[in-house]
């Protein structure tokens, strides 16, 4: 990198055919281990390769803001690219909690033979409604459904079957022997504790950002921790599982990519604190860190949304 | 930097890891237009084979269901491969120089961006030559035919789509950063071109709506592979939910194809006019209206499949008062011109074209937009002939109109202005002859995307396909034109090269200089 006048001009980089390499390769691979008797080898090289051009990558950028190469606009087009980065991110989940919500509140109500919830009850609606009842008789709009449609028909021969016991919130008198419960604290501390890392930063005061990050990643980890849990208690004593018709569906995506974020962000932040250690970062230049802590705070957020409408609103 | 990019005559290795290896955006956004019209020809191959099987009633040539790929190729790689990496091109080439910055915000992610596309367009089309053949679904891969009916070889074409997206998703978050970030000082936001006001819009869409996409094709992998039930009522899902979310994905994605090409229009109408842009902030605000309308019109794709009337008229009005705002802009292309010294070369041929053709889609959209009446166009040839006339004549006009007006600039060479109106004639003429009678098929009940048709069609389907062998036949004059332009045009170093020309880009020399701002320019 040099820097001509005031602006700053980037040399070649090997760096993005490789990733675009390690991407193509992940793309096909995992296409081709999903297909029956497929294998993951491809998908693991191009893993393999895409791992290590990130870990090179960032190695480079981090060295080049060491070294002092950044200009402050570079680091605000970090600033940037990190910001709508987050914002594609909340559209991912956007997309899942919109499915949802349509779910919950017309898909359900339609198949059980009722009309559109509170619009007009005019012709269209109840036809579909009528078409519903026809379809799948006996199926009755209640969320969370314990009987899919199928099974309201087929009875055990269905193919999509619902789950013996639901993720039921046992009322806020009960909440302290109730897991989701306890995961919604565990994130919310560690978003509490990544701010407390970063006013010590900013302070100057190293080992307090060191202590209050550590505990931030072991919160993280003991996040995921419990999530698994709660997973085995879903499989294995609820028989919850992702393919219990659309609640286990709904369920287990959303707080499936929630807990793929988390690991992600987990992950990130261990990455900042192992910095942290070496010495990276000072009270004024900290954005690797900074950075890490915004997608830190966006997972929490999105777990607040989860356990309100997935788990509390049952 | 001391020396300037390779070129052959340093060496062929040299000169392939330039672009390979390149952080440069105009290297970038050669990259992206010579890759989109690849894709162009490809998807054009498609659409002759569609055309050529319903040249005649019956099946003549290929078999239905080699058909029904044709049709889902044709749209994904115009879509995505071509219409879209296009302006993405434009828009590497020209945004740094039009806000005077030196290269793109992010330049080694710039690059990344482009190299997906190659791997995902590979995997996307060698689908064709996998057991059970490629994608035939549809470009709008409604489930269940893209899930429990599918080809397997919907997962390559699931994951394609990912990475492409991920390629969408940076390509834009690195658009924003530059406009946002890297404005020469002076540069205002409303002093920007409305080129890179529209595209920068156009950045927002793609990075809230690409999530969104792949939002969809994920539920359709799960619902294909791992036993969830998305799309499946009896399992307590619904198929109607897949065109919710592919909508809200897909009715912005329009937008996302047709403001870069509003934003192309835009510069080049007052070129030729040898007037200032008519209304400058109008076309802000409405270039911004019909984003945010873009995201809440989405179920106007979805009248015929059974919504509750209040949404049914809740859409239909939502979607017309797009309308507002796109008269705002045609009003504003046309007062531009009202009282130019109007000259008509080959950019403002097809910039005139555009503004016309694009229009007279608009309005036949307006027509679909009133639910009642679609209730018969739905899933017709009316609606291929309206959104062609938007995606053909709106956006793909617009961005050869881009490539005769800027390409003196990056080559330093003319153009032949002959050829450039001669490929313009044909290609109007061409595309009119092509879709202007799929209006009247449409109307008179010939649905879409099938491989055979009544006999009572038969003469205006004819007809359609001599007029898009003629269109395809003057993309090959296009690439004939611009090849000669590049290799043995006549040489010119004229800053401007229009003499009505306005902006940054045509105040650095003729060609553009592989950095152009080593510092930042003055903007008054």
């Amino acid at each position: 990198m040099s820097t001509e006048g005031t602006y700053y001009v980037p040399e070649q980089s090997k760096l993005p055919i490789f990733a675009a390499t390690g991407m193509g390769v992940m793309a096909y691979g995992a296409a081709s281990w999903v297909l029956e008797g497929g294998s993951a080898t491809i998908f693991l090289i191009g893993s393999l390769i895409m791992a290590a051009v990130l870990y090179k990558w960032w190695s480079i950028v981090i060295d080049e803001n060491m070294r002092g190469l950044a200009s402050p606009q570079l680091k605000q087009s970090y600033v940037l690219g990190m910001l709508w980065f987050i914002f594609s991110e909340v559209m991912f989940f956007a997309c899942f909690f919109g499915a949802l919500f349509y779910v919950r509140v017309l898909v359900s109500s339609w198949i059980g033979g009722e009309a559109a919830v509170g619009w007009f009850d005019d012709t269209p609606t109840d036809a579909s409604a009528a078409n519903a009842q026809y379809l799948y008789p006996g199926y009755e709009n209640v969320w969370p459904p314990m009987i899919t449609p199928d099974q309201a028909v087929n009875g055990d021969a269905a193919q999509f079957k619902g789950p013996d016991e639901a993720m039921n919130n046992p009322g806020i008198l009960n909440w302290g022997s109730w897991l989701p419960f306890w995961n919604t604290v565990v994130l919310l501390t560690s978003s509490f504790t990544v701010h407390v890392a970063h006013v010590a930063l900013k302070d100057g005061n190293r080992k307090k950002f060191n202590t209050w990050l550590g505990i931030t990643v072991a919160l993280g980890i003991f996040f995921l921790f419990l999530q698994a849990e709660e997973y085995i208690h879903a499989y294995q004593e609820l028989g919850l599982t992702l393919e219990s018709g659309i609640y286990g569906t709904t369920f287990f995506m959303l707080t499936g990519f929630h807990g793929m974020h988390v690991t992600l962000g987990t992950a990130m932040l261990l990455i900042q604190w192992l910095r942290g250690l070496k010495g990276h970062f000072s009270h004024d230049d900290q954005f690797g860190f900074e950075a890490a802590s915004w997608y830190w705070h966006f997972v929490d957020v999105v777990w607040v949304g989860l356990f309100i409408f997935v788990y509390i609103l049952t | 930097m001391a020396h300037g990019p390779a070129t052959l005559s340093d060496g062929l290795g040299k000169y392939i890891s330039r672009w390979v290896f390149t952080t440069n955006h105009k290297d970038i956004g050669t990259l992206y237009l010579w890759f989109s019209f690849a894709m162009f020809i490809l998807g054009g191959a498609f659409a002759m084979v569609i055309r050529a099987e319903l040249f005649q009633p019956g099946m003549q040539l290929i078999k239905p269901e080699f058909f029904n790929q044709m049709t889902t190729m044709h749209g994904l790689v115009m879509v995505f491969g071509a219409i879209m990496p296009a302006f993405v091109g434009l828009a590497n080439w020209l945004i740094p120089m039009m806000i005077g910055a030196p290269d793109m915000a992010l330049p080694r992610m710039n690059n990344l961006s482009f190299w997906i596309l190659p791997f995902a367009f590979s995997i996307l089309v060698s689908t064709l030559f996998m057991e059970g053949g490629g994608p035939n679904f549809g470009w709008t891969f409604y489930a269940p035919l893209s899930t429990t009916y599918a080809p397997d070889t919907v997962n390559y074409f699931i994951f394609g789509v990912h990475i492409m997206g991920a390629s969408s998703i940076m390509g834009s978050i690195n658009i924003i950063a530059t406009v946002m970030n890297m404005r020469a000082p002076g540069m205002t936001y409303m002093k920007m071109p409305l080129f890179v006001w529209t595209w920068v819009i156009t950045a927002f869409l793609l990075v809230a709506v690409m999530p969104v996409l792949a939002g969809a094709v994920t539920m359709m992998l799960m619902d294909i592979n791992f036993g969830t039930s998305f799309f499946d009522a009896a399992g307590g899902g619904d198929p109607v939910l897949f065109q919710h979310v592919f909508w809200f994905f897909g009715h912005p994605e329009v937008y996302i194809i047709i403001l870069p090409a509003f934003g192309v229009v835009s510069q080049i109408i007052p070129t030729f006019s040898r007037k200032p842009l008519f209304g400058y902030s109008s076309m802000v605000y409405a270039t911004a209206a019909i984003a945010f309308l873009s995201f809440v019109v989405w179920a106007h794709h979805m009248f015929t499949v059974g919504m509750p009337i209040a949404g049914e008229l809740y859409f239909m009005y939502a979607t017309m008062l797009i309308a507002v705002p796109t008269g705002v802009k045609v009003f504003n292309w046309i007062t531009t011109m009202y009282k130019g010294s109007l000259t008509f070369e080959t950019p403002m041929l097809f910039s005139i074209a555009f503004v016309i053709l694009f229009t007279f889609g608009g309005f036949t959209g307006m027509m679909l937009s009133i639910a009642a009446a679609d209730m018969q166009y739905h899933d017709t040839y009316f609606v291929v002939a309206h959104f062609h006339y938007v995606m053909v004549a709106g956006a793909v006009f617009s961005g050869t109109a881009a490539v005769y007006y800027w390409l003196p600039k990056w080559c330093g060479k003319m153009y032949d202005e002959t050829m450039g109106k001669v490929q313009f004639w044909i290609a109007f003429i061409g595309f009119n002859i092509a879709f202007m009678p799929q209006h009247f098929l449409g109307l008179a009940g010939m649905p879409r995307r099938y491989a055979d048709y009544g006999l009572q069609f038969a003469d205006w389907n004819m007809v359609s396909s001599i007029g898009a062998f003629m269109y395809g036949g003057a993309q090959i004059l296009f690439l004939y034109n611009v090849i000669r332009t590049i290799g043995w045009g006549k040489p010119t170093d004229d800053p401007k090269v229009w003499e009505g020309a306005e902006g940054l880009e045509w105040t650095v020399p003729t060609p553009a200089p592989y950095h152009t701002f080593a510092t930042p320019p003055e903007v008054k």
